[in-house]
């Protein structure tokens, strides 16, 4: 190809007229802002999690397991209390919260064809996963704290159920729908009950994804924090009574970040990489061994 | 037993297979009716689990009326609008808190939006296909901090750094021009309204980037194919055919985000400066509704301040409750199309 006809092409060549010229550079720069926006994305994910390391990997020892959270100008101690606190309360509300929400879910997905209660019931359902957990808090207060007149370590797994609950119930529900019909006829043929057909057959067909809905609703609570301000409180010894103010680590992270003293900031961002890196680990977990899709 | 049909077989083999016929029949009704008395219970089981969760709305809702009521016999429904909240006379109302709420809500969304959007576009129509699942899931891992995080974050790290760098900036540019200048004047602290906006911003990109993709994918290739046959940019397909075919999901999507927004507590808390006065400028501190109840209610001293934070979380709820009820109903009909491409 010479020079002429190169020159000869441009001139025949639409593309260059200022129209086309005038398209494509918006066509440039729309592209260029979106691959700006997801860079931003990752920069603030990154940098959110580069904190966490370089601030939280200086508190994080031994010490921060084996240690109760330490009193106002001591040096030293841990978050042990406060992890096993929390551990307790996210343990016994994930056992409170799958079946109710199962049960719930198949509910939604057997019966909830052609029904109006089961409509509502799944409009309601999405509601509560987006609705302000500080609510939830109040909520439980007003109704268990404030009739038994403390703070206690069962309010905030109440608290903290009400909040699982919907998770579990939509991922079950929207699994089960997944499952073919065939299947199932193919059981009820058999001459199977319902029952059985809906939790010996569809259910276990789908077992892997309401496993997913479950670490999701386990991350989901994992780092909430709102909702335990009133209702478990914080409790500054060890304890096991899940009937008395409880230690969690929210609750105490929210603390001692808040507190004038550098120990106690220190262990509050030693917590944070803690919360922060077993709530990201459940939800990759939840997203690539039960790789299904999900809500968020 | 008449219905048998008449075939010659001795009596007593008839007999015999009349009687272990009758026993299987029996057999067979009993089954049928402990299966049916157990699909029964089972049913209704389920029905109460489900029912539980309207239930508990119910309660949530009832228990902060009741819980509310006291401060509304009070004031009245100038509550709404009263700009004061004041612990120490006892007098309260709840357009500080409200303002806040909203302002920071608002800013987020107007920030999130478009970086949302250019998210979705990019996980939809730029990303080569095996970059979109880690891409993606790290979009959505934004979603998996938790909120006390972003609190720390936004007031250790971002708030310091968007003081020195930023805001001065602002004032200088923004300060001096004729409406919108009073948003940006003020001292600078790092902390406020516009922090907090910022901070909710990033906290909701997932939640709208991921209905939008999700929306995105739903429409047809072929009406893609034809506008690219057509000659026209990625850009225009996605602005003139993607964009418009998927606006209510859209919006949908940007209401659920904005829905997320106005509950959000601990971050808000964190970075929003606690200060119950009402100032024009978007630098100075603020309170939320949420950060309000987050900061005040252990501490409530009065009948009537405890009861004023009950009315609070009501307002909080029911604006919570429209705007993510008009995304749900939003995103249904997004929905009922995809069944009709």
């Amino acid at each position: 190809m010479n020079d002429a006809s190169v020159t000869l092409e441009k001139q025949a060549d639409p593309a260059m007229n200022p129209v086309y010229r005038k398209r494509l550079l918006r066509h440039r720069i729309g592209i260029v802002l979106s691959v700006l926006a997801m860079a931003l994305g990752l920069a603030v994910l990154t940098w959110i999690l580069g904190t966490l390391l370089v601030k939280g990997l200086g508190g994080l020892s031994l010490d921060m397991f084996v240690h109760d959270t330490p009193a106002p100008g001591t040096a030293g101690g841990g978050l042990r209390n406060a992890i096993v606190g929390s551990l307790m309360m996210v343990g016994l509300s994930t056992l409170v919260s799958t079946p109710i929400g199962i049960l719930a879910g198949i509910y939604l997905a057997e019966y909830g064809e052609r029904n109006k209660f089961a409509q509502v019931t799944r409009f309601v359902t999405d509601i509560m996963l987006s609705a302000p957990s500080i609510v939830i808090g109040l909520f439980v207060y007003a109704l268990y704290v404030a009739n038994v007149n403390h703070f206690s370590g069962y309010a905030g797994t109440i608290a903290l159920s009400l909040i699982a609950v919907p998770v579990v119930v939509r991922t079950t529900d929207n699994m089960l729908r997944l499952v073919p019909n065939s299947l199932l006829e193919a059981a009820f043929a058999l001459g199977a009950p319902r029952w059985k057909v809906a939790t010996m057959v569809r259910l276990r067909a789908v077992k892997a994804g309401v496993v997913t809905g479950v670490l999701l609703a386990l991350a989901r609570i994992a780092g909430e924090t709102a909702p335990l301000l009133f209702t478990a409180l914080n409790n500054q010894f060890f304890s096991a009574d899940m009937n008395a103010p409880l230690a969690n680590l929210p609750v105490v992270i929210y603390q001692f970040a808040m507190s004038p003293y550098d120990d106690w900031r220190a262990l509050a961002w030693g917590g944070a990489l803690l919360v922060t890196f077993s709530v990201l680990l459940l939800n990759i977990l939840s997203r690539t061994v039960f790789s299904q899709k999900t809500p968020t | 037993m008449s219905a048998h049909p008449p075939v010659a077989i001795s009596p007593l083999v008839k007999d015999a297979a009349d009687a272990s016929a009758q026993a299987d029949y029996a057999a067979l009704r009993s089954t049928m009716r402990t299966q049916r008395l157990q699909d029964f219970i089972f049913h209704k089981v389920t029905l109460i689990f489900a029912a539980s969760v309207l239930l508990v709305l119910l309660g949530i809702i009832a228990s902060l009326a009741i819980g509310a009521a006291p401060a509304f016999r009070a004031f009245g429904p100038g509550f709404i609008t009263t700009v004061e909240w004041d612990p120490v006379n006892d007098h309260y109302g709840a357009a500080i808190a409200i303002v806040g709420t909203l302002a920071t809500s608002f800013i987020a969304l107007l920030i999130a939006f478009p970086i949302s959007f250019g998210i979705a576009l990019f996980l939809t129509e730029i990303c080569p296909v095996w970059l979109r699942r880690p891409m993606g899931m790290a979009v959505e891992l934004l979603a998996g901090v938790p909120s006390i995080i972003y609190g720390m974050w936004g007031l250790f790290v971002f708030a310091p750094l968007f003081a020195d760098h930023v805001q001065p900036v602002l004032k200088s540019v923004l300060g001096p021009l004729p409406i919108i200048g009073p948003l940006f004047s003020g001292p600078i602290m790092g902390i406020g309204i516009l922090t907090a906006g910022l901070i909710l911003a990033v906290m909701i990109i997932p939640f709208i980037s991921s209905v939008m993709r999700d929306v995105f994918e739903v429409v047809p290739q072929v009406l893609k194919e034809s506008a690219y046959g057509l000659g026209c940019t990625k850009w225009e397909v996605v602005r003139k055919i993607v964009l418009p075919y998927t606006r209510t999901g859209v919006v949908g999507g940007v209401m659920l985000g904005l829905g997320r927004a106005l509950g959000e507590t601990m971050a808000v808390t964190f970075v929003i400066g606690n200060a119950n006065k009402l100032s024009w400028s978007l630098f100075a501190a603020g309170n939320s509704i949420s950060s309000t109840l987050a900061n005040e209610f252990a501490e409530a001293s009065t009948p009537l301040h405890v009861s004023s934070l009950f009315a609070l979380a009501l307002i909080l709820f029911a604006i919570t409750f429209i705007v993510l009820s008009a995304a749900k109903i939003m995103l249904a009909g997004m929905s009922r199309q995809e069944g009709t491409k």
